[in-house]
C-alpha cells in the first residue's frame, strides 16, 4: 500500500547501480518484507533469470518463492491469477515482452478484470515484469514496445522507468499495488544511459544521476510522472529509454525544453502535462513503439483536448515505424536523433 | 507466377506419380435431425467391475481406467464393486435432494428468462451429478474453480438461492453489482471462483491456487470444471502442464457432455482418445468414470481428492455423461441434433437412477420422491419471489449509477472520474428528477 511518498532519500546512502541490480534489490526488499511474495518465470530460479534480474533470489527465499517455469505464457500468468486469488503477491517474468501474447487472455479478460467482475471478492495483485524494447540487436522477436496492448486495457496498470533509482522505486510501488500491473523495464539502458547515438561508446549508470541508487526501502508512487528537465520551449512527453534520447537531441540542439518522464501510462499524471503544456505551448510527444494507435496518439489526443487554446503548433509525434522491428536496419527503424530533431525543428520553425 | 510457384502449385501443374491426393477430416456426429439414434458404438461396461487401486498409485496404474467406465449402480439399482463409496442413506438422500434442488432451480430460472426477466440462462440438466457430487466429495473449504455449468456446487455448499436469483436479473441485491452475464456467480465465502465467460482460463487458474496452498504449507485443494469442447483450449495444455510439472494439489474434471454448442466432442479430440486418456501423457493419473453415476462420481472425486491431499499430485477426470437440454436460452439443439439422442443416452438419467437406488435400499419411495419434487420447488419458487422484490433486469432497480466505475482498480483514477462524471450527466439530461445515488430509475 502506497500511503505516503516516503522518498527521504537525502539520508539514504546512495551508490551506483544499474538497472538490473536495481530491479534485483527491489525484488530483495519486497520479498524479505512480504512472505506472500512469490516469482515464476523462464530461467529466473537456479539461473537467476536471462538479465540476472533475479540472481540469487532462490538462494536467499528457496525454491518455493522463487522457481523456474514451462516455457508458457499463459501458464505463468493464468497460475499467477490464481495464486492471486489464494492471497499471495505474484511477480511473474515474462522473459521478453514479445512473448507475453499467448498470456494475453489471462491478463485482458482474467487479471485486469477480476476485481471488477467479482465485485472485489477476488484481486489479481501481481506485477507482471518484463523487458522491452529494442536497441539490442533483438530483432522482431527481442525488440517490441507493446505498452499501448496493455493501456488499452480496463484494469491494467503500465509502468515503465527510466533510470535505475526510478526502477528501484516503482518496482516496489507496484509489487505493493492491490492491481495487475505490467512492468516494461526498457532493456537497451539496463545497462547504461543510451542517447541515440549508437556508433559512440556505451556509457554505464555510474556518472548518471539516476543510476545513483538509494540502499533500502523507498517507492516512487504510480501515477506521479517526473520532470526530467525544466524549461519553457516545448514539453516533451517520453518514457524508457527516449528520455535519454530525448535529453541528448535537445542539449545538442540547445533547445531550454521541459522534458517530462511519464513513468507510469496508467494512471497518467495528466497535471503534470497540462501544467507543462500550458506554460510551453508546445508538445512533443516520443515513444518507440509503432505509429498507428501507439500510446503518443493518447496523449497528443489528451494535449489536444485540454490545452487546445495553449497550442501554438500542432502536436508533434516521434515513433518507431509501423513495420515490425528489423534486424539489420535497426537503426532506422530506432526513432533516433535524427528524427527526432526534425519533429523539434517542426515545432519551433515559427 | 515464377518457376518455384509453378513446380509447387496446383496438382494439375504436378506429377507426383501414383501419391493419392490428400483429404481433410472433418468430424461429422453419428446423429443430425430426424436421424435414428443408435448407441450401440458407445461401450458401457458392467458396474463395479472396475478396479480402484490405492489413491497413492503410481500414475500409470490408472491408464486403464482412463478407457474404461467407471461405475458404481448397477442395472438392478444396486451399488456394487470396489469403488462403492458406501455413503449412508441420510447422505444419499441428501444428495438426491441437492440434485432435485439444482433441477428444480434450472427449469424455474429458464423460464424467468423466456418470461423476459433476465437476458440469459444455462441449465445443467442431465450433469446433476457431476456437480453435486463432487461438492460432496470435496471438503468445504477446498477451491472450486468451476465453469458455467457447476451451479449444483453453489447450491449443495449452502449458497442462499436467492442470492443466486439476484444475480440473475442483475437486480440491486445482486452481490456482483450488476456487471456480469446472469449465472457467472463469484462466491468467494463458498470456495467458488469467478466465473469467466472466456472458457478454459480457470484451468492454469487453478493450478496456481493448488500451488500457493502448497507454497503455503496449507491443506486444501483445488478443483476446477471444464467442458469437454474447451478442453481443446491451450490454457488445458498450460494447466496439465504446470500441474505435472509443479505436481500440484488439483483435481481436473473435464465435463464431457458430447456437445459444445453445436460441435460434437469430435471437434475437441474425442474421435481419437477419451479425453481421460490425455492424463497419460501428462504423467498424471486419470480416471473416466460414468458422469450420470452420482455413486461412481462421488467415489472418482474423493479418490482424487484424497490423492492431491497426500501429496499425490493432480488427477485429471472425465465425467461421461450428456447435456440434455441446449448449450443456453440462446441455443436449439434440435437444429443440429437428433431429440432422441438425450431421450435414449444409454447412462441414464442421474436423478432418476439415484432415486431408485434409494428404493432398492428400501430407503426412498416414489411417494417421497414427488414430495421432495414439490418442496424444492417451492423453495425455488420462495427465493424467486424473494428475488424479485430487488428488481429484474432492465426495470431500473439496479446498483448505484456509480458503481458502474468502481472496482476497475481499487481506486479511481482520473480518467475513470471524469467518465463517471460524464455518465451521471447523461443520466440527469434524460431524466430530470433522477438523482445519482438512487437505486430505482424513475418510470
Amino acid at each position: 500500500m502506497i500511503e505516503e511518498e516516503p522518498v527521504s532519500l537525502a539520508d539514504a546512502a546512495a551508490r551506483p547501480l544499474n538497472m538490473i541490480e536495481a530491479i534485483n534489490e527491489a525484488l530483495d526488499i519486497t520479498m524479505a518484507r512480504d512472505p506472500d511474495i512469490v516469482i515464476l518465470g523462464e530461467d529466473v530460479g537456479y539461473f537467476g533469470g536471462v538479465f540476472r534480474a533475479t540472481a540469487g533470489l532462490q538462494a536467499k527465499y528457496g525454491k518455493s518463492r522463487v522457481f523456474d517455469s514451462p516455457i508458457n505464457e499463459c501458464g505463468i500468468i493464468g497460475a499467477a491469477v490464481g495464486m492471486a486469488a489464494y492471497g499471495l503477491r505474484p511477480v511473474p517474468e515474462i522473459q521478453f515482452a514479445d512473448y507475453i501474447y499467448p498470456g494475453l487472455d489471462q491478463l485482458v479478460s482474467e487479471a485486469a478484470r477480476m476485481r471488477y467482475r467479482s465485485a472485489g471478492e477476488f484481486t489479481a495483485s501481481m506485477t507482471i515484469r518484463s523487458p522491452f524494447g529494442g536497441g539490442i540487436f533483438g530483432g522482431q522477436t527481442h525488440s517490441q514496445s507493446p505498452e499501448a496492448l496493455f493501456t488499452h486495457v480496463a484494469g491494467l496498470k503500465t509502468v515503465i522507468p527510466s533510470t535505475p533509482h526510478d526502477a528501484k522505486g516503482l518496482l516496489i510501488a507496484a509489487i505493493e499495488d492491490n492491481d495487475p500491473v505490467i512492468f516494461f523495464e526498457p532493456k537497451r539502458i539496463y545497462n547504461g544511459p543510451f542517447d541515440g547515438y549508437y556508433d559512440n561508446p556505451s556509457k554505464t549508470w555510474k556518472a548518471h544521476p539516476g543510476g545513483q541508487v538509494p540502499e533500502g526501502y523507498y517507492n516512487i508512487p504510480l501515477g506521479k510522472a517526473r520532470i526530467v528537465r525544466e524549461g519553457s520551449a516545448m514539453t516533451v512527453l517520453a518514457y524508457g529509454t527516449m528520455i535519454h534520447v530525448a535529453e541528448a537531441v535537445l542539449a545538442e540542439k540547445g533547445i531550454d525544453a521541459e522534458i517530462i518522464d511519464l513513468r507510469t501510462l496508467v494512471p497518467l499524471d495528466i497535471e503534470a502535462i497540462e501544467t507543462s503544456v500550458k506554460k510551453t505551448g508546445k508538445c512533443l510527444v516520443i515513444h518507440e513503439a509503432t505509429r498507428t494507435s501507439g500510446f503518443g496518439a493518447e496523449l497528443s489526443a489528451l494535449v489536444q483536448e485540454r490545452c487546445f487554446y495553449h497550442l501554438e503548433a500542432p502536436v508533434e509525434r516521434v515513433t518507431g515505424f509501423d513495420t515490425p522491428y528489423p534486424h539489420s536496419l535497426e537503426w532506422a527503424y530506432f526513432p533516433g536523433p535524427v528524427r527526432i530533431g526534425e519533429a523539434v525543428d517542426r515545432l519551433l520553425k515559427d | 507466377m515464377g518457376d518455384a510457384a509453378a513446380e509447387n502449385g496446383s496438382a494439375a501443374e504436378r506429377s507426383r506419380g501414383n501419391l493419392p491426393p490428400l483429404r481433410l477430416h472433418v468430424p461429422e456426429p453419428r446423429f443430425r435431425p430426424g436421424d435414428q439414434v443408435d448407441y450401440s458404438h458407445i461401450v458401457v461396461p458392467p458396474a463395479g467391475a472396475q478396479p480402484r487401486p490405492d489413491e497413492t498409485c503410481d500414475p500409470v496404474e490408472t491408464k486403464p481406467l482412463c478407457v474404461d467406465l467407471i461405475r458404481v449402480l448397477d442395472d438392478e439399482d444396486r451399488a456394487v464393486g470396489p469403488w462403492d463409496p458406501k455413503l449412508n442413506p441420510e447422505t444419499l438422500r441428501r444428495k438426491l435432494r441437492m440434485m432435485a434442488l439444482t433441477r428444480a432451480f434450472d427449469d424455474r430460472l429458464y423460464r424467468s428468462q423466456r418470461q423476459g426477466k433476465t437476458s440469459f440462462y444455462m441449465k445443467c440438466t442431465g450433469e446433476e451429478a457431476v456437480s453435486v457430487s463432487a461438492a460432496f466429495a470435496l471438503d468445504r473449504d477446498d477451491m472450486v474453480f468451476p465453469s458455467y455449468r457447476q451451479q449444483g456446487i453453489l447450491i449443495s455448499r449452502g449458497y442462499p438461492l436467492e442470492d443466486m436469483v439476484n444475480q440473475i436479473y442483475s437486480n440491486r441485491a445482486d452481490k456482483l453489482k450488476g456487471r456480469q452475464l446472469p449465472i457467472m456467480y463469484s462466491a468467494r465465502d463458498y470456495g467458488f471462483f469467478s466465473i469467466s465467460g472466456n472458457l478454459a482460463t480457470q484451468f492454469p487458474q487453478a493450478v496456481g491456487w493448488a500451488m500457493a496452498s502448497a507454497i503455503k504449507g496449507d491443506t486444501r485443494i483445488a478443483t476446477a470444471f471444464i467442458g469437454e469442447g474447451s478442453s481443446a483450449e491451450g490454457d488445458f495444455h498450460a494447466a496439465m502442464t504446470f500441474a505435472a510439472v509443479y505436481n500440484a494439489p488439483v483435481v481436473f474434471n473435464v465435463v464431457n457432455n458430447q456437445w459444445a454448442i453445436s460441435s460434437f466432442s469430435g471437434f475437441a479430440g474425442g474421435e481419437r482418445a477419451t479425453f481421460a486418456a490425455r492424463a497419460e501423457g501428462y504423467g498424471i493419473a486419470g480416471l473416466r468414470v460414468d458422469g450420470n453415476d452420482a455413486l461412481a462420481v462421488y467415489a472418482a472425486m474423493r479418490w482424487a481428492a484424497d490423492r492431491a491431499r497426500a501429496n499425490g499430485g493432480p488427477t485429471l477426470i472425465e465425467h461421461f455423461t450428456y447435456r440434455a437440454e441446449g448449450h443456453s436460452t440462446s441455443d436449439d439443439p434440435s437444429a443440429y441434433r437428433s431429440v432422441q439422442e438425450s431421450k435414449d443416452w444409454p447412462l441414464g438419467d442421474p436423478i432418476r437412477r439415484l432415486m431408485r437406488h434409494l428404493i432398492a435400499l428400501g430407503e426412498w419411495s416414489e411417494e417421497q420422491h414427488a414430495t421432495m419434487d414439490r418442496e424444492v420447488a417451492e423453495q425455488v419458487k420462495a427465493a424467486t419471489k424473494q428475488a424479485e422484490k430487488n428488481g429484474i433486469l432492465g426495470h431500473g432497480l439496479h446498483h448505484p449509477f456509480h458503481t458502474m466505475f468502481e472496482d476497475v482498480f481499487e481506486e479511481l483514477p482520473w480518467h475513470l472520474e471524469e467518465q463517471a462524471d460524464q455518465a451521471i450527466r447523461e443520466r440527469a439530461t434524460k431524466w430530470p428528477d433522477w438523482r445519482p445515488d438512487q437505486v430505482e430509475a424513475p418510470k
